[in-house]
């Protein structure tokens, strides 16, 4: 494996599992907090059970979340020191200050987590909102600083040297607002969808019904508010790529020709060779309409950009596809529980509902999963868009293709392992959380 | 304010050696426990680092944020040249930290905890040995930036006697941090004595790994003993630290425990004092006898006014917080 592949591949691999593991120690803390006040306010013990199984969770998921965000900190420079050179004074605003949120987030969490008959109830529910909030200002912050790849902002680039550098400027570039607002509703609706999908898989099974439809239902109301809101701030996502980035919305779009009006493609295989795309569905001057908010606008294609500043087209392409068949379809699946919601029918007996929830449990991240390709690739060959190319800034060191493969073998070992877990925590929910006879744990 | 900025960056450093180092430590103190004895010092250890692991572990975070903003060129010069140790560093921090937390949380109490334990242990160990040993390296003169082939770049700028020495020292002083924490922290006389043990055979160990760090010193022909010795505040430093060890093993004898943990502390402080003194603000040392300065090497003025500005408002924020958690799950010694 050639080396500059190699640290694109381990770089790849480590973000894609941080994104999970810090997604749910970001979003859970907020479930959490709403069982948690449940339980202040009604006194149902089965909310306090609740709050408790979930806290195992955001201990297991933070941690690995603080730790794969460690070894973050590090690859940026074993892997780009050439990037970080030049980019760390710009663009390392946002770190610092996530640094502080961060550092909040697990005083927070250590407070939450062994302060229950501690401290007063009123302030220990507040930490655990504290949790939450830093967590989601966290993840805010270092959207904010993957923005800045690819809106550069906050210095003149003056034949190839970085002059008058202003941090602040760099950290609120054009980017940040709508790729942290698309991250966060994603979050909420991936975590939403797989921890509604877990309770909804228990409710299948007729275990302790009460507790995990409770849990359920919690789980659910994040998901579905986040995955109707979603496409909005898609739209939003999409012109503003439309006008920065015209390369990669020609990429996710597979428009090789500049075209007035412009179809949207659905589907179709891409042939990068010959520059075509097979066998897709074509909405005439929809993707004019969805850049530029007018179906007769032009949409500029690849051929306006020169051959050696294109991005991989066919990765972007169907990562974008997955990304928007997902959402849609999560969307619908929102509007459906709505309405049985606002009619007030028991979503409970509705079987077929959850099973849509438990077939969703991996859905949300892998449209995430997707979306990040879609702004990582698409951003390709650069990786300070317009400014530097990410193979000048790869390492001199040769050899990284084993430190990819020991990566692999950690990150894989790892993913079991917590899967693992959580598959053991939610086995001992009868014994631990919802014994229907004996109520009281002493804790 | 890069005044503000090069003092944030040495208490973080100091305060990652103190507390992680402890942390570090209480790993350590388990691999070199008996096996009867290992449940117990596990469950006082967990009530110890439980609630403020996380937290400890932060400071590395601050460090190397403040130098990635602040010390690009610092920051790449050691992620380029140090590439090895810092990625088993790094594996070392991920085995450890997902270890502790799983053996905690596994709802299951069966032979996964065999494994994770191990990991547990073996990387308490590893990662401040290669901690220690990029410590080492940075001021080991090894580092050669002009460097042609593979191993003078990227294997000799850690690997040698000098670095190793450094590590070792330092696996012993997290040992030793750990256990003067822990004498503290259980109620049991008879762990109480056995935490004393522990602290003493870990200071003994500290004290020739520490002697080995200046014979590997003369042998690698690094001007240590200058460094230490031909100044006043290296001089000063050591002496003190020297003393406070004379005082320390008297409380050690006589079980005090609260003086035991400031003096400990102290005592790391000194040594830290003493060797990075002679050389600061010198933070890499060349193997061309040039050095990569603090101040020479610092970001651009508007970065490093913002980089003090969030970082003084980040501790007014964190600070109180941190210290009422401390607070709170340190209350119940009286």
């Amino acid at each position: 494996m050639d080396d500059f592949l190699a640290a694109r591949s381990q770089m790849a691999l480590s973000l894609g599992f941080h994104i999970i593991f810090s997604c749910i120690g970001m979003v859970m803390p907020f479930f959490m907090a709403v069982s948690h006040y449940k339980w202040l306010r009604s006194n149902q013990e089965v909310y306090k059970n609740l709050t408790k199984a979930w806290s195992k969770g955001v201990a297991i998921f933070f941690a690995t979340g603080a730790v794969s965000g460690t070894m973050l900190s590090f690859e940026l420079g074993l892997l780009w020191p050439r990037f970080m050179e030049h980019a760390g004074p710009i663009f390392g605003m946002p770190f610092s200050l996530e640094g502080t949120a961060f550092f909040i987030e697990a005083i927070a969490l250590g407070f939450f987590l062994y302060g229950w008959n501690k401290l007063n109830k009123w302030f220990h529910w507040f930490t655990g909102v504290v949790v939450g909030v830093s967590g989601l200002a966290s993840g805010i912050l270092v959207v904010a600083a993957n923005a800045w790849m690819n809106s550069p902002a906050g210095f003149d680039f003056v034949n190839g040297r970085y002059l008058n550098i202003d941090p602040i400027q760099a950290m609120f570039n054009k980017a940040w607002f709508s790729q942290a607002l698309h991250m966060c509703l994603a979050a909420f609706t991936a975590t939403g969808f797989a921890v509604a999908g877990v309770h909804a898989l228990m409710i299948l099974r007729n275990k302790n019904r009460d507790f995990h439809f409770k849990a359920f239902r919690i789980a659910a109301v994040f998901a579905c508010i986040g995955a109707i809101l979603q496409p909005l701030s898609g739209d939003i996502s999409a012109k503003d790529v439309a006008e920065r980035q015209p390369a990669k919305l020609a990429a996710m779009e597979a428009l090789y020709k500049t075209e007035k009006p412009a179809p949207l493609l659905i589907g179709g295989i891409v042939n990068e060779k010959d520059k075509t795309v097979k066998g897709a569905i074509k909405i005439p001057g929809a993707l004019s309409f969805l850049a530029h908010g007018d179906f007769h606008a032009e949409v500029k294609g690849l051929d306006q950009i020169p051959e050696n500043e294109h991005p991989p087209v066919a990765i972007t392409h169907y990562a974008f596809q997955i990304m928007v068949g997902i959402g849609t379809l999560l969307a619908l699946i929102s509007v459906i529980f709505f309405i049985n919601m606002i009619r007030k029918r028991s979503v409970i007996d509705k079987r077929w509902l959850l099973k849509l929830f438990v077939a969703s449990i991996p859905l949300g991240y892998i449209a995430l999963e997707a979306g990040w390709v879609v702004t990582e690739v698409g951003r390709q060959p650069w990786i300070i868009y317009g400014i530097m190319r990410t193979k000048d800034a790869v390492t001199p060191m040769p050899g990284i293709a084993y430190s990819f493969y020991i990566f692999s073998a950690i990150y894989i070992s790892l993913s079991i392992v917590v899967t693992f877990l959580l598959y053991r925590q939610i086995k001992m929910v009868p014994v631990v959380y919802d014994k229907s006879d004996s109520h009281d744990l002493k804790s | 304010m890069e005044y503000v900025v090069v003092t944030f960056l040495c208490l973080a450093i100091l305060l990652y050696f103190l507390l992680g180092g402890a942390d570090f430590g209480a790993g350590i103190i388990e691999l070199f426990t008996s096996t009867k004895n290992r449940s117990r010092t596990r469950k006082t250890m967990y009530q110890a680092i439980g609630p403020v692991w996380e937290a400890n572990h932060m400071w590395l975070i601050i460090a190397i944020v403040i130098l990635f903003v602040g010390f690009p060129y610092i920051y790449t010069t050691m992620s380029v040249h140090l590439h090895i140790p810092l990625l088993i560093m790094l594996i070392g921090i991920i085995a450890r930290g997902t270890a502790f937390v799983f053996r905690h949380y596994d709802a299951i109490k069966d032979d996964m905890q065999w494994l994770y334990n191990r990991i547990f242990r073996y990387s308490s160990f590893i990662t401040p040995l290669f901690l220690g040993i990029i410590a080492g390296s940075v001021i080991s003169g090894h580092i050669d930036l002009n460097a042609k082939d593979f191993l003078t770049a990227y294997v000799w700028s850690w690997l040698n006697w000098f670095s190793i020495s450094v590590g070792l020292f330092t696996v012993a002083l997290c040992g030793f941090l750990a256990a003067i924490y822990l004498i503290g922290e259980t109620d049991d006389e008879q762990d109480k004595r056995r935490f004393i043990k522990k602290a003493e055979y870990m200071n003994i160990a500290a004290v020739v790994f520490g002697a080995m760090v200046f014979i590997a010193a003369q042998f690698d022909g690094i001007p240590l003993i200058d460094w230490v010795f031909k100044n006043t505040v290296g001089l000063a430093s050591i002496i003190l630290a020297s003393l406070s060890l004379i005082l320390l093993w008297y409380l050690l004898i006589k079980g005090e425990t609260k003086t035991l943990r400031v003096l400990a502390g102290f005592q790391v402080t000194m040594i830290l004092l003493a060797i990075s003194y002679a050389h600061f603000p010198n933070f890499i040392l060349l193997k061309n006898g040039d050095a990569i300065s603090l101040f020479e090497a610092i970001g651009p003025p508007k970065t490093i006014y913002s980089l003090g500005v969030a970082l003084l408002l980040g501790s007014i924020l964190i600070l109180p917080f941190l210290g009422y958690l401390f607070y709170k799950f340190k209350k119940k010694e009286e």
